[in-house]
């Protein structure tokens, strides 16, 4: 059974089934992804290359390798969200352990160019992981990788899978001990009933990829033409036309996040937020930051399977007296 | 830093409230002339940058001060 939802996976991904690993989370595969490479490249260098607008775990696998003595160096994204191919590829050196590019953004949606990027680290040998979280389940994966991660909950499938794909030939160690599962490369047994459910989510997504995609990129395109003509003073963010199907997200000037995030609650829209009033350590998202876009009155809307378009025109309904009811209450309308 | 002709304590404030107050207040110096804010909410930081973007104002740089950080911006128009 084991091996029937590794082949389908494999096959989903399009990679043969023994280059697949199930993981605790998607968390635990970035990590193994990072730290797998950096410890079997150990002899080449310590050098590992990471965009700067990476998901979190990604980030925190750089700090542990930065922490143990490793170098870091991180490369910086345009107002879009996207880092340009030739500042990556100047970054590559012959010491360069990994190179670590996402497939797409988490909060703003932007595609990267991975496939330009990872023809760059084919030059000079260097393997590429790919954080491909956002993307597997949703749209076509890039085609030039060595290393995946991904997490069965972003595809429809239950919390605690992650999927590792480690390519054939791609020097990896697990930074584990090593034992029977997984091909050693992920210790302990694995959560079979978990790992099935993770299997028949991706096959189903996969199904209706490409019509789910094509609906909901259509609603996108509605909220991205729609939010600045109805609202004054609100950018639209990551790139209109190389991005994710399913997210889109903006900043409201004067306008708290955290506040536009209750108020859309109480709507019934379930937002999330890179304002750092929303987060618990009170500081901005690292990608808006990254982007220099305002960090205030930020909202991330991902749509899901059951978004109907009904759903998107009453959200375009509401967000503007909302927003300026917000910027009446701390005297902001109008600056 | 002497040459700010307005001086504004946002300290304690957190974000969008010294935005805010730069954007309420900018009218108050001539074309030209430099605004100090002084903040020390983290999204400072990346918020007065992108205020001036859009509201073609000069984001003239950042300068440590004492348990926060002073923003300088040029009113432009």
């Amino acid at each position: 059974m084991l091996d029937g939802a590794r082949a389908a996976v494999a096959d989903v991904v399009g990679v043969r089934a023994e280059e697949v690993t199930f993981c605790p989370s998607g968390t635990t595969a970035a990590h193994l992804a990072v730290l797998g490479s950096l410890t079997a490249r150990r002899r080449v260098g310590a050098s590992y290359v990471v965009s700067a607008v990476e998901h979190s775990c990604v980030l925190a696998a750089a700090r542990r390798h930065a922490d143990d003595g490793g170098q870091v160096t991180t490369i910086g994204v345009n107002r879009t969200g996207a880092v340009d191919p030739e500042e990556y590829a100047a970054a590559l050196r012959a010491d360069t352990a990994l190179a670590s590019l996402q497939s797409a953004n988490h909060e703003v949606g932007t595609v990267q160019p991975v496939d330009e990027v990872g023809a760059a680290c084919r030059e000079l040998g260097v393997p590429i992981h790919v954080d491909a979280a956002q993307s597997v389940g949703r749209t076509p994966l890039p085609d030039t990788w060595d290393l995946l991660s991904a997490s069965a909950r972003k595809w429809g499938g239950p919390t605690g899978v992650g999927m590792l794909v480690v390519r054939r030939g791609v020097r990896w160690r697990s930074p584990w001990p090593e034992d029977e599962h997984e091909f050693g490369r992920m210790p302990g047994p694995v959560p079979l009933p978990l790992v099935l459910a993770a299997a028949a989510a991706l096959e189903a997504r996969a199904r209706e990829q490409e019509r789910e995609a094509t609906r909901l990129s259509g609603l996108v395109d509605l909220i991205r033409a729609e939010l600045p003509r109805r609202i004054p003073d609100v950018e639209v963010l990551g790139d209109p036309v190389r991005r994710l199907p399913h997210l889109v997200a903006f900043s409201c000037l004067y306008v708290a996040g955290e506040a536009l995030q209750t108020a859309l609650d109480r709507a019934g829209f379930s937002v999330s937020s890179g304002s750092s009033c929303s987060s618990s350590a009170l500081t901005p998202s690292h990608v808006l930051e990254a982007m220099g876009v305002l960090t205030h009155g930020n909202v991330r809307v991902s749509l899901h399977g059951g978004v109907a378009d009904e759903d998107v025109a009453r959200f375009l309904e509401v967000l503007p007296p909302i927003v300026e009811d917000l910027r009446r209450t701390v005297g902001a309308q109008g600056l | 830093m002497s040459e700010a002709a307005l001086r504004i304590d946002a300290s304690g404030q957190l974000c969008p409230l010294p935005v805010i107050e730069l954007a309420k207040r900018i009218g108050e110096v001539e074309i030209g002339s430099l605004i100090e804010v002084v903040a020390d909410d983290p999204a400072a930081a990346t918020d007065f940058p992108a205020w001036c973007r859009m509201r073609e104002q000069e984001f003239v740089g950042a300068v440590p001060a004492q348990n926060a950080t002073a923003y300088l911006i040029r009113r432009l128009r």
